[in-house]
């Protein structure tokens, strides 16, 4: 074993101290290579920590999600529902929810409004998600007047905002006591938006949606492993046809790995002559390039990929934030938990060592097999 | 479904993989029928020239195949939050019907891929490139079958469909199941257990002795092979059941998940490796008598039969030591 990672090592010495000589020259290469592999990680990395994010999220969501449908469109929970279900065996908690959406023209945005589920907001008062906070430059304190949809106007002191940490999920979220919800929409009394259904087991779940849908045929349920379904396809989606679009560029930089490496300069071909007139074998020649090709694209990965890094976890991925997030009036501000994902770094070294080294094989073994005498003379 | 990173990038290894092949393929057509190593035609010279690009080539292709292998299954793995009834790889291979295929096709040309590649090593370390036809004609051979696979990959990735219900590892590794593997599961421990250390002694052995005496290549491959089966059936049966600390849960899959410390790669990065320089030792056997190879041949397999000796006991150790670890009792009271 050892003679041969001897050799290795002496060939990539060898090769380093080449590298070195021709600084110039590689490093163009290098800046691309490393440019390449930043922007294909940080589309990946930034639509992974989305990903994990909305994973974390949805976490704490309930198991199932029941809305009533009327000609296909969502309807109120009418009174009497919560308790048929309620008694269903494995569900251990049944709650209806009172939200809705609330155009402010003011803003040109949409709000959230929501009673939380132990209505323990103050009525006449108002808990506010922070990018609203912003927008509308509320704090504490301060007051809001809002013109509801039948016309009235309703005032709301502000108690308080929600933190920073939960801006992700939170962003134009208005807290609202269940008895304000009701006035402030006009909201027939014992109605619902929907119910909210909690299960201990997660192997019931599918179940007892089956049975709900059963029971009450008017009705949708929604999972919570289905809307984590979907997020994570939309995702893959989405950073799918960033790679898509980005694979335009990988071409590119194997036209110009190939070109690069089949324009030798007649140092470079004087060097291989002499290296085989010394002695070397074609096989030395194509190690020792390849060992060239591996040490660019190593190090072209590892600065790309760290750079990627500070990008979408330092700067909060300027450049890919509005392909991959989506935008709205009212955007939250966050910032991603760092992740990266082994299977990640693994598709990403594919995309962009291996097109790499594909284009320079040719190239390579053309600077191989030239013959010395020939180089020598010239 | 088909926009995923990972699968683009295995389909790009494996288009590229069969292109360069296809590029091959001419001029292992001209060296199967014009090579002649003591001719100092033009040709002859030409030839010689680029077998050094062509092996590159073959051999670039054949790295990137063993590395598919690992992201396929990777991959496989990960993707099995998308499709209802998943829990792990089982799940996401079992979608449509070319998972399985796919991942047998991928596997499959693994170890012809280490076979080949244990040929070449040998023929470029001799000087007279005693095994270049045969080199050349093994590649037209590898050519259908890295293509199987690209075609496998194609058919099952543009398939999968997220509203597909898919079965879960429990229903196609339970003792209840008809076919192989529920064959597999339904072994009884005890009998399944001594097969399992039987047969990785024998490999152990065989290898340890040729690494020894340079005797007994074949046999090499030979339990190897057997082995590689012998340990599949063993973790399906009953390491899986130590690992999980539940007596039904037979999957080879879900151990390479985090929630099991991803000790599936402990125990299939040496399997695979072992079995692989098995089939290497196996692949260079019948060439031992060619002249210029009587030295080559004996130091390379001996070396190959090493790492595999090595390796089967470094599986068979993490096995055991997954075994007397777990609290499960599967076997006496």
């Amino acid at each position: 074993m050892s003679p041969w990672f001897e050799k290795q090592r002496h060939l990539i010495d060898f090769t380093l101290a080449s590298l070195a000589r021709r600084k110039g020259r590689h490093l163009g290469l290098l800046v691309v290579f490393a440019l390449l592999v930043f922007a294909l990680a940080s589309a990946m990395l930034f639509a992974h920590a989305l990903r994990h994010e909305a994973q974390q999220i949805l976490d704490g969501a309930p198991e199932i999600v029941l809305q009533k449908l009327v000609a296909g469109r969502h309807d109120l929970i009418p009174p009497g529902t919560i308790e048929r279900i309620s008694g269903m065996r494995g569900v251990q908690q049944v709650h209806g929810r009172l939200w809705g959406y609330y155009y402010d023209p003011v803003v040109k945005a949409n709000y959230t409004f929501l009673v939380p589920p132990d209505n323990s907001i103050q009525p006449g008062t108002l808990v506010i998600g922070p990018a609203l906070a912003r927008q509308r430059g509320l704090a504490p304190g301060t007051g809001i007047s809002l013109r509801s949809y039948s016309g009235a106007l309703y005032s709301f002191a502000i108690a308080a905002v929600l933190p920073q940490a939960s801006e992700l999920a939170s962003a134009d979220l208005l807290l609202v006591s269940e008895a304000d919800f009701r006035a402030f929409f006009s909201y027939p009394a014992d109605h619902y938006t929907d119910i909210a259904l909690s299960v201990a087991n997660p192997a019931e779940v599918r179940n007892i949606a089956n049975k709900l849908a059963k029971l009450l045929p008017d009705s949708r349920p929604i999972l919570r492993e289905e809307i984590q379904r979907t997020y994570a396809s939309i995702f893959d989606w989405r950073e799918g046809i960033m790679l898509a679009l980005l694979s335009a560029a990988i071409l590119a930089f194997a036209i110009l790995a190939w070109d690069k490496a089949s324009g030798l300069s007649a140092d470079e071909k004087r060097e291989i002559g002499i290296l085989k007139a010394i002695g070397w074998e074609t096989g030395d020649i194509i190690k020792m390039k390849f060992w060239e090709g591996a040490l660019i694209s190593l190090i072209a990965f590892l600065v790309g990929f760290i750079a990627a890094y500070v990008h979408v976890f330092h700067f909060g991925a300027p450049l890919f934030e509005p392909v991959l997030k989506g935008w709205s009036v009212l955007y939250p501000r966050f910032v991603l938990t760092p992740v990266i994902d082994g299977l990640q770094v693994a598709t990403l070294f594919f995309f962009t060592v291996f097109p790499f080294l594909a284009a320079t094989l040719v190239p390579i073994w053309r600077a191989a097999v030239t013959d010395p005498d020939a180089v020598m003379r010239t | 479904m088909i926009f995923q990173p990972a699968i683009i990038a295995l389909l790009l290894a494996s288009t590229v993989s069969v292109a360069m092949l296809l590029a091959a393929t001419p001029f292992a057509l001209d060296v199967i029928r014009h090579w002649n190593i003591t001719s100092g035609s033009e040709r002859q010279l030409q030839l010689e020239r680029r077998t050094y690009l062509f092996s590159t080539l073959a051999v670039f292709v054949m790295a990137t195949q063993l590395l598919s292998l690992l992201l396929f299954v990777f991959n496989a793995d990960k993707m099995s939050v998308m499709f209802v009834g998943a829990m792990c790889a089982v799940g996401t291979l079992n979608a449509n019907a070319w998972g399985f295929p796919a991942l047998i096709a991928q596997m499959t040309v693994f170890f012809l891929a280490a076979g080949w590649l244990a040929v070449n090593h040998v023929d470029s370390r001799a000087p007279d490139y005693p095994l270049t036809r045969i080199k050349y004609a093994a590649l037209l051979v590898l050519l259908p079958a890295v293509a199987a696979v690209l075609w496998l990959q194609l058919k099952y990735f543009a398939n999968l469909r997220a509203d597909v219900i898919t079965s879960c590892c429990g229903s196609l590794f339970s003792e209840d199941t008809k076919g192989l593997t529920g064959d597999m599961a339904a072994l009884p421990p005890l009998a399944a257990m001594v097969a399992f250390y039987a047969t990785l002694g024998l490999a152990f052995a065989t290898a340890a002795f040729h690494a020894q005496t340079g005797r007994g290549g074949v046999w090499v491959a030979v339990t190897s092979l057997a082995s590689f089966g012998a340990a599949l059936a063993g973790i399906i049966s009953f390491v899986s059941l130590y690992i999980y600390e539940h007596p039904h849960h037979h999957c080879p899959f879900c151990i390479l998940k985090p929630e099991y410390d991803w000790q599936g790669y402990w125990l299939y990065v040496p399997l695979f490796l072992a079995t692989a320089c098995g089939v290497g030792v196996g692949a260079v056997q019948p060439f031992r008598r060619v002249d210029s190879l009587r030295q080559v041949i004996p130091a390379l397999s001996a070396r190959l039969a090493a790492i595999a000796a090595v390796s089967f006991l470094l599986f068979t150790a993490v096995a055991t030591i997954q075994i007397v670890r777990s609290n499960l009792v599967l076997l006496g009271s």
